[in-house]
Formats: C-alpha cells, sequence, structure tokens
C-alpha cells in the first residue's frame, strides 16, 4: 500500500526539510556574504545580515595579491588528472573484481581500504622526502599522484559495490543474444554501470578538490591549487575575515557549479525494473 | 530444425558432481519438461545446454553437430530466464531487437520482425516503455518475444512463471503452450511445479540428485513410473507407499498405491483404519486414514464422501493400479 500523505504532514515536512537545508547551507551563505563585507563589518557584534554596504572590493584585492586563476587551473589539473588516473586505474579493477572474482578479491578488497586506515600525517615525513629526492616538490605531477593514491582504494571500493549490483542474468541474456564481449560491455554493461562511475568519479573529484593535507604540505607557489591559496589568508598576524570569505567562495564556486550540473548523473536506480 | 542429443554429459563444480551422466534424446519441435526438487541440477542442465556453463565431459549435439566447443551465441538456442534480465535502460522495442541487431540484420527486417513478435504477444501498445514501466506478466512476455523473434533452435525456459501470481500463471502456461505448438519450435522448460510439467510438457525428464530417473509422457510416468523417486514425485498428493505382509503377498518389496485408486470398501473388506483428518472441498474429499501397520494412507474421494475424523473405514486398492517395486526401489514390471 502506499503510503498516505495528509496534507499536514506534507507542510510539516516541507518545512523540517527547509530548515534543515537552511542550517546546513547556513554558513555557506554566511561565508558568501561576508565576502561582500568590508573587514570592519565583517567583525561587527550583532553581525549585520542583508544590510550592509555591498562591495566587491575583496574580491579584487585577493586577485591582486594571489593570483586566484593560476590556483584554480592548478586545482583542475590536480583533481581533474587524479581522478582521470584513478578511473583509469579502477574501473578494470573493480571490474574484474565484480565479475571474474578469485578466493582472494575480499582479502585485496580489504588490504586495499586499510591503507585509508592509517593517518596520512603519520607518512608525511617519509612521502616528503621521497618528494624532495623526486623533485616533485611543488610540482602538479606530485599532487596528482598523491592524490591519485590516496582515494584509490575508496573509488575502487565504490565502483565493485556498483558494479556488483548489475546482474549476471542481463550479462548472460546478452552472450545469449549474440553479444561479443566488446559489444557486451559497450551496449550492456557500460549503460548500466554509467550512474555509478559517474557518482563516483564527481565525488573523488570533490574530495580531491578540497583535499587540504597533502596539498598544504607538499606545495607552496607553483602548483599550489585553491586550497592553498584560502590558507593564505587565514594568516597568524591577524584574520582577514572578508578576504578569507572572498577566497574560499572563489575556490568553491567551480566545484558548486559542477555538482548542481551533475545532480541527475547522481541519481541512481537505473537498473530498477531489470529483475523481478 | 531442433534437435537436442545430450550423450553421457557430465558436470561438476570443484569437487562436486552436480549432473551424473545425463543421456537424453529431444525430438524437433517436442516441449519437454525437467522436473525435479530444488537443487537437483534443473538449471545447470539448462545452462550447459545453453553454453552458458561448459561440460565436464560427454557431448551436446544439436541437429547431430557436437556443441560442447561452440559459444551460446552460435547455437542458434534462445533463452527465457526467471529473472526475465531484460535490459534495463533499452525499450521494450530494444529489448526485443537487440539480438537481431547483433546479428547484423538490416533495420527494415529487424522493425518488421519486432513488430511480428509484439503483435503475437500483445505487446504494440508498450513498445516504447521501459522495462521499469511494465508489470510483471508483461516483462514476462518482453522476455519471451526477445526468444522467439530470432526464430531459434530452440527455446530455454528456466522457471519462467515462477514470480507470476497463480491467475496469471495458468494464462501464460497456456499463452507459452500455444505459442510453441504454433512455431514447432523445439522447447526446453524447466519447472518445480509438477502442474506445469503435466500439462504443458510432450515429454517430461524428472531429475533427482543430478541423475535422469525417467523420461517419458506425462501419461507414462503417472501409469508406469520407473522407480519410487519417480512414483512419489509425480502426482498429487502424493502416490502411498506400503510394504510389510500386504506387498511380501504382491512378491514386492513396497507396494504403490495412488491416493485416486484407493476405494473406500465395504465392512470388513480390505485394508481397515480410523480417518485422523478430512478435508472436504466439494469436488473432491481428501482422507487421511492411520492405517496402523500400514502408516498413514492418502485418499482421494471424488464429490463428497460424508465421512469425519474418528470413523472407521475400509480401504480397497484397484489392483489394476496397484505398482510394485523391488528392493533397490525399482518398479516390477509384469
Ligand atoms: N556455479 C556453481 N558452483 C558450485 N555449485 C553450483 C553452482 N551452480 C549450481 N551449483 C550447485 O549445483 C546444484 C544444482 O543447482 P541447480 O541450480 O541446477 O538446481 P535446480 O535444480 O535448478 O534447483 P532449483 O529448483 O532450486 O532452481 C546445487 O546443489 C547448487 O548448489
Ligand atoms: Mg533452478
Amino acid at each position: 500500500m502506499a503510503r498516505r500523505v495528509t496534507a499536514r504532514r506534507m507542510v510539516v515536512s516541507t518545512v523540517a526539510a527547509w530548515f534543515f537545508g537552511g542550517l546546513i547551507f547556513f554558513p555557506i551563505l554566511w561565508m558568501v556574504l561576508t565576502s561582500f563585507k568590508t573587514e570592519l563589518e565583517a567583525f561587527t557584534v550583532p553581525p549585520s545580515f542583508l544590510f550592509f554596504d555591498w562591495t566587491t572590493e575583496n574580491y579584487a584585492t585577493v586577485q591582486e595579491r594571489s593570483d586566484y586563476f593560476l590556483h584554480a587551473l592548478n586545482s583542475i589539473v590536480i583533481a581533474g588528472g587524479s581522478t582521470l588516473i584513478a578511473a583509469l586505474i579502477a574501473v578494470p579493477a573493480a571490474w574484474s573484481m565484480a565479475f571474474a572474482p578469485t578466493k582472494r578479491t575480499k582479502d585485496i578488497l580489504l588490504w586495499m581500504l586499510s591503507t585509508k586506515m592509517m593517518p596520512a600525517v603519520g607518512v608525511l615525513v617519509p612521502i616528503y622526502l621521497l618528494f624532495k629526492n623526486l623533485g616533485l616538490l611543488d610540482t602538479r605531477s606530485g599532487l596528482i599522484a598523491i592524490l591519485c593514491l590516496g582515494n584509490l582504494p575508496i573509488v575502487v571500493w565504490m565502483l565493485f559495490t556498483y558494479f556488483k549490483e548489475i546482474p549476471r542474468d542481463i550479462l548472460e541474456a546478452a552472450r545469449m543474444d549474440g553479444a561479443t564481449i566488446r559489444r557486451e560491455l559497450t551496449y550492456v554493461l557500460l549503460p548500466m554501470a554509467i550512474p555509478g562511475i559517474a557518482s563516483t568519479l564527481l565525488l573523488n573529484l570533490i574530495l580531491a578538490w578540497n583535499e587540504a593535507f597533502w596539498t598544504l604540505n607538499l606545495s607552496t607557489s607553483k602548483a599550489a591549487p585553491l586550497t592553498v591559496f584560502i590558507a593564505s589568508y587565514s594568516s597568524p598576524e591577524g584574520l582577514f575575515w572578508a578576504k578569507l570569505s572572498a577566497a574560499s567562495t572563489m575556490a568553491i564556486a567551480p566545484i558548486l557549479v559542477l555538482g548542481w550540473f551533475c545532480q541527475r548523473q547522481l541519481v541512481r536506480g537505473l537498473t530498477f525494473g531489470a529483475v523481478k | 530444425m531442433g534437435q537436442i542429443t545430450l550423450q553421457g554429459v557430465h558436470k561438476s563444480f570443484g569437487q562436486l558432481d552436480i549432473i551424473k551422466d545425463a543421456n537424453l534424446d529431444i525430438e524437433d519441435g517436442s516441449f519437454v519438461v525437467f522436473v525435479g526438487p530444488s537443487g537437483c541440477g534443473k538449471t545447470t542442465l539448462l545452462r550447459l545446454i545453453a553454453g552458458l556453463e561448459d561440460v565436464t565431459g560427454g557431448r551436446i549435439l544439436i541437429d547431430g553437430q557436437n556443441v560442447v566447443n561452440v559459444p551460446p551465441a552460435k547455437r542458434g538456442l534462445s533463452m527465457v530466464f526467471q529473472s526475465y534480465a531484460l535490459y534495463p535502460h533499452m525499450s521494450v522495442r530494444g529489448n526485443i531487437a537487440f539480438g537481431l541487431k547483433m546479428a547484423g540484420l538490416p533495420r527494415a527486417e529487424i522493425d518488421r520482425k519486432v513488430a511480428a513478435a509484439a503483435a503475437t504477444l500483445n505487446l504494440t501498445p508498450y513498445l516504447d516503455r521501459k522495462p521499469r514501466e511494465l508489470s510483471g506478466g508483461q516483462r514476462q512476455r518482453v522476455a519471451i518475444g526477445r526468444a522467439i523473434v530470432r526464430e531459434p533452435k530452440a527455446f530455454l525456459f528456466d522457471e519462467p512463471l515462477s514470480n507470476l501470481d497463480a491467475a496469471l500463471r495458468v494464462q501464460m502456461r497456456m499463452e507459452v503452450t500455444r505459442l510453441q505448438k504454433q512455431l514447432a519450435t523445439t522447447a526446453v522448460y524447466v519447472t518445480h511445479d509438477q502442474v506445469e510439467a503435466m500439462t504443458m510438457a510432450d515429454r517430461i525428464v524428472v531429475l533427482n540428485a543430478g541423475r535422469v530417473e525417467q523420461y517419458g509422457s506425462p501419461l507414462e510416468l503417472y501409469e508406469q513410473p520407473a522407480n519410487l523417486f519417480v512414483a512419489g514425485f509425480i502426482g498429487s498428493p502424493k502416490m502411498n507407499f506400503v510394504s510389510g505382509p500386504p506387498a511380501d503377498q504382491l512378491g514386492a518389496a513396497t507396494i504403490g498405491i495412488r491416493p485416486e485408486h484407493l476405494r473406500i470398501a465395504q465392512e470388513g473388506e480390505g485394508w481397515p483404519g480410523t480417518v485422523s483428518v478430512a478435508e472436504h472441498l466439494g469436488s473432491d474429499t481428501f482422507l487421511y486414514v492411520d492405517g496402523g501397520a500400514l502408516g498413514l494412507l492418502t485418499v482421494r474421494g471424488i464429490g463428497e464422501i460424508h465421512l469425519k475424523s474418528g470413523d472407521r473405514v475400509w480401504l480397497s486398492p484397484d489392483p489394476a493400479r496397484l505398482h510394485r517395486f523391488d528392493k533397490d526401489g525399482m518398479a516390477i514390471r509384469h
């Protein structure tokens, strides 16, 4: 039986949803608002909400003091590159683990995950030394490599669980229908796997975009992504709230826009209806 | 043409022997049903014929050609899966056309064949829907449409109706039978529902623990079961088995008598017993009679029989319908 939705219930749940949505979104909203205030106004108590002198001066200053576009480009290259390489490795890996598992598949998956159980800071010194000796400090390729390796276990795990859910019967039906392996891949498997792959990669992209530990420690200027750019505004000599907010807003804007457009890709349930 | 022959087919998964020496001759155009208890290897045998599993030993011939090394698609068979296994991202049209597309048929011919198959199965109004927008029965018909459109040498069905409700199952049972007769294409059909087996089959294969127990027409299996297993498996309610003195008198280790062949007799005639449960269905009456040393006997009477729990009855078996089995459980023929 379908659940009955009364008008009152509808109102209550709508209000609650907006309330919690607003609560979660509030810090971001506040940050955007602050970025349009003067440094002085950013500090006033009680804080002013909407009625203040709107100014875009922070954005100008931030762009003047540090090159936003260089850092944004670095972020795109590093997050995009590490995601792309992770996909190239993880898709075939998860594929074979899901469709041709061996006795050791489960162990390998767990072992891969176990690498994520160690805090990153525990290996900072050896990694730093490695990077230094290999000349990878403050290079994009170095950051791509470390972020890719860091996220790979999660990506493989997520893809594995998505692929696992594709019913085998459908693949066998395709084989009975005379599809060669290549056609089975392109016409049957891939279309069913795409939502899973897309949402995994999007998540990986966001994680890499916002990754702050390795990027802050292994890059300073040339290859520094937006995280480093933001951090440069929270200096110990005194916080510049408005400028920090402006920098942060600029830093998250691209990923926010991307996330908005990918929403539909993230909705799953494509396999529903295939099997009873 | 669609003649399928199994010669000494054997299949094991690791150490486990699942199919032990299966020999069968499935004639072109016939409807053959595999029945047996759960886990006896019906699906495995079907998948061996389909080519989705490789045989461990033996030969599978389709129209006289050994196909054990031929991939599934090249065997010219089509299969209907229990789960339907429709392609979720394709429309009904896409699902039915997929096999033809893979075969590289020209567009016009594909369209014509798909339209014909859809018309046969009353699917024409749904051609542009996705599988998730169809009911269970409609999905089932799409799965069947996908199978018939390729004009295969034989259809393989693995419990295709088990996800449907009882009424729809009866209807689809008739539709499948009608379609198969109309197309005159060989069909191999797996089920564990013996009513399906008895009503649909030209010939039935009774499987038990990976062995073919008997292969014959529904009535042969009913009238002349080859052994105790088949005797007990075919027929509902189950055949009564009696051992001891009544069996010894007839020179058998066990005798079997179907519930419908036990007559309620006059006082003092036949085997005495006490009714323990009486089920009155109107059209039939089922009596479960405690026969003392004979054990619990099931009696099926036509129409209403006015007996109730605790009543004393005498049962007389129809001598022409008695089945005799030796100590190994094999039928003794006269
Ligand atoms: N891939 C496999 N690996 C190992 N054992 C298997 C495999 N497939 C099937 N089996 C075993 O083979 C036996 C027969 O399985 P099968 O699926 O053929 O039974 P079935 O007669 O179709 O049963 P059901 O009526 O329940 O569908 C079972 O004991 C099952 O556990
Ligand atoms: Mg089965």
